[in-house]
């Protein structure tokens, strides 16, 4: 393999590893807001109890985030320096901007609110958990920007004389409407992945353990839970088919290689799988459904979509001759699996919900379901991020600058391939220690509502 | 003062933030397998970190962001061509941080002893490599017409480098052992104290060796003042500790880090990475900057922003002003 490839390895396996984390951050530190809430208005010990216990896990959760967003970062001068040298002026700032304005809210605010609890006045210690909340939402929008200035490029102008996108105006890559879709189909996705969690692990404690006592608790969670995967899943479905339109317009290539649609079609249908190679050449069998493809891409039941190769032939003439189609066969599955993996959560939590009713409990195949549950949306996202990426192959900014022209020329195969390795490894045996670690966590159950004295400092249950 | 000046200047307030903080928690993880006795007072070491060490590391991600920004050559230059001494970095600063968040999440000492381990080595690694990249930064390496770095990771290991290296271990850890000796109390407070002055006097030996030879490469009339008063700081702070004003010592060796920061800026200034190939091809605040458009926002960005966090920042450490207590007998909570 190249250094190229190598270098879009390493970015794939670090970014999807890094989004593992960062949708149950995010989502997660709104949830244990939301419970700690509860406990300050109505002083009911139970939502304590259940704030130390999600709590607990979100910051098991976050240490991950952290530590493999700090790569992210560095990545883009590490292996794509011809890149950065590209797009410094443009997409250097919403990096900075980030660390600025929700980086140092994030951390700053969540080490008050671990260590803080009997040194701040409980609202004050509220707030805090409220204010780490509010910085992961926005450390999201600002690099989904960055990501949506890759997928559409806007307020830049090229200056051919010093080779690189200049920034001309900042309010339009900030609120590019790309930015502004993606950001909610994404926010509405991690609550989706963060009540799959939640209903989950409650469903589990309740089914599996004979925590009576706490059993209550559990079965509130669990309907919790299950209503936000459903409520968030209504609004990934408003916000995805917006976002499909938009990307439509901006990038219909992505559009026609989600189907693997080679030949323009007006009404367009879609398909729920199919059997052949997706390289337009032969179909051995497929599930259809009339119109709706039409449906998603342009609003219209009968609208005509693009196929592949007629945008070839629209591209080639637009950026010259070069071969300007994704590989058809992953954005065609990702697109497909994406959806498919989010309308299982929500089977699950409807099941979850109608098992539950009048105070009935679910029987045992619901404990499957329970330990599958979390699952779905993680992979869900991921492949939502596959998607997105290499529909905009061969591009790695849209209409700009092709993907093999980022790459560091200074790189070897060796040296890339070392670091790939590296990462890949570490990442690896510390998924193995942060699985074990939750689960450790949640066999423990809920902790007391005082946590065992340390001197004067009961707040250890979520300190050192 | 032009903008690229202004963000250069910026940059190297970023790297004072962030090599000043970190800098004592790098310490006191350099410090925790040979400080800490028992489990106690392992686990008082790490509490008085705790709540502020993530909010330290954030200031190199925004110095990181912050270059990108402002001088995408310097950043692609730099982090294309330190590649491998990043990657470690990288690595030390990985494991370092969970372990420090996920050592007391069990009750094994197994599992905490492997921790204690990674902490230190995750805190030795980036100590060590920080100043190997500023002094290589500082004295100039290959870099070529087209703006690329043509080295390896063996040019950085050069004797200027590893010297840099040296400066920023030893520095750390007696800003480590110093803060120790003000958050803690009783043996592990008075052991600190002692450290500090011991390491504190080989640290100044190896800083002012490694100051003097900077200043004789790229010497220049204000960084040498700089310098000057680094040497000044640290050996004020090494006396506060003697006489155990714990207080004015820290501010000593954070006053000497940020001061060798500034030295080593300056010194640099007005090139941001010279080229030891041929200074026609060194990077420069001008050849590596953004545009002044970008710069200007970047600028209002900052000028709100960086006091909020200061505020913030600074009131989380009076928040955990006071001292952590090492219990008698070793508490299993």
């Amino acid at each position: 393999m190249s250094a190229l490839d190598l270098a879009r390895w390493q970015y794939a396996i670090t970014t999807v590893y890094h989004f593992l984390f960062v949708p149950l951050t995010i989502g997660l530190s709104f949830f244990v807001a939301g419970l700690q809430t509860a406990w300050v208005r109505t002083g009911d010990a139970k939502y304590l109890r259940l704030t130390r216990f999600f709590g607990e896990l979100f910051l098991i959760n976050f240490a991950l985030g952290v530590v493999t967003g700090i790569v992210q970062e560095f990545q883009f001068g590490m292996n794509w320096s011809a890149y950065s040298r590209f797009v410094g002026d443009i997409f250097g700032a919403p990096l900075a901007i980030e660390g600025l304005l929700a980086f140092f809210l994030e951390s700053t605010f969540l080490g008050l609110w671990i260590f803080g609890w009997d040194r701040l006045p409980k609202k004050v210690h509220l707030a805090t958990i409220w204010i780490t909340a509010v910085g992961t939402a926005i450390s999201a929008y600002i690099i989904l920007a960055a990501n949506s200035w890759m997928q559409h490029p806007v307020g830049y102008e090229f200056n051919a004389a010093a080779g690189r996108a200049e920034l001309k105006d900042f309010l339009a890559v900030l609120l590019n409407n790309t930015a502004v879709v993606t950001f909610f189909h994404t926010i509405v996705a991690v609550f989706l992945t963060t009540g799959a969690f939640v209903a989950g692990i409650a469903m589990w404690r309740l089914l599996r353990r004979g925590d009576q006592e706490d059993a209550p608790a559990f079965r509130g969670m669990a309907r919790t839970g299950a209503w936000i995967v459903i409520l968030s899943a209504v609004l990934v479905l408003v916000t995805g088919d917006v976002q499909g339109k938009v990307m439509t317009e901006q990038q219909p290539m992505k559009m026609a290689a989600a189907e693997a649609l080679y030949t323009t079609e007006q009404p367009a249908s879609f398909s729920i799988f199919t059997i052949g190679s997706l390289d337009g050449s032969q179909e051995v069998f497929s599930i259809r459904i009339p119109n709706v493809l039409s449906f998603l891409a342009t609003g219209d039941v009968n609208g005509k979509v693009e196929g592949i190769n007629d945008l070839q032939a629209q591209e080639t003439a637009t950026y010259g001759p070069g071969d300007y189609r994704p590989y058809a066969p992953l954005t065609y599955w990702s697109f497909r699996l994406m959806i498919g993996m989010g309308a299982l959560a929500v089977l699950a939590a409807l099941w979850f919900l109608w098992a539950m009713r009048r105070g009935r409990t679910p029987g045992r195949l619901a404990v499957t379901a329970a330990i599958g549950l979390p699952f779905l949306p993680l992979l869900s996202n991921s492949l939502g991020w596959v998607f997105t990426e290499f529909g905009r192959q061969p591009w790695i900014v849209f209409g700009l600058m092709p993907t093999d022209a980022g790459v560091s020329p200074t790189g070897s195969a060796l040296e890339v391939g070392l670091t790939m390795v590296g990462f890949t490894l570490l990442y690896g045996a510390l998924a193995v220690v942060e699985v074990r670690l939750l689960l450790r966590r949640i066999r423990a159950g809920l902790p007391p509502a005082e946590a065992a004295g340390f001197e004067d400092e009961p707040s250890l249950a979520l300190g050192y | 003062m032009d903008l690229q000046t202004i963000w250069f200047a910026l940059i190297a307030l970023l790297w004072v933030g962030y090599l000043v903080l970190e800098g004592f928690d790098f310490g006191v993880g350099i410090l925790l397998l040979v400080l800490g006795r028992n489990e106690a007072e392992r686990r008082a070491m790490l509490r008085t970190i705790g709540p502020v060490w993530d909010g330290n590391e954030v200031w190199v991600l925004v110095a990181g962001g912050a270059t990108f920004a402002a001088f995408p050559e310097w950043y692609a230059t730099l982090f294309s061509g330190f590649y491998l001494a990043l990657f470690l970095l990288l690595v030390g600063l990985i494991v370092r941080g969970i372990a420090i968040e996920y050592r007391n999440k069990r009750e094994d000492a197994t599992w905490r002893a492997r921790c204690d381990v990674a902490i230190a080595f995750g805190s030795f690694v980036p100590a060590l490599l920080w100043g190997v990249a500023f002094a290589n930064i500082v004295a100039g390496v290959p870099i070529d017409a087209h703006k690329q770095f043509t080295g390896n990771l063996l040019t950085l290991l050069n004797p200027f480098g590893l010297l840099g290296g040296l400066t920023t271990l030893l520095l750390f850890v007696t800003h480590g052992a110093v803060f120790l000796a003000l958050k803690t109390e009783g043996d592990l407070r008075a052991r600190a104290n002692r450290l500090a002055l011991r390491v504190g006097l080989v640290a100044a030996v190896v800083a002012v060796a490694f100051l003097a030879w900077t200043e004789a490469q790229r010497g220049s009339p204000a960084s040498i003042v700089f310098a000057v008063l680094t040497a000044g700081s640290f050996v004020g702070a090494l006396a506060a500790n003697v006489v155990r004003h714990e207080g004015w010592a820290f501010i000593g060796t954070a006053a000497a880090i940020a001061l060798a920061v500034v030295t080593l800026f300056t010194a640099l200034y007005p090139n941001v990475m010279p080229s030891s190939t041929d200074p026609a091809f060194s990077l420069t605040i001008h050849n590596a900057s953004s545009t002044d458009y970008t710069l200007t926002i970047m600028t209002a960005v900052a000028v709100i922003f960086t006091p909020i966090v200061l505020i913030y920042q600074g009131w989380t450490y009076w928040v955990f002003r006071k001292r952590v207590s090492v219990p008698p007998v070793s508490v299993e909570r």
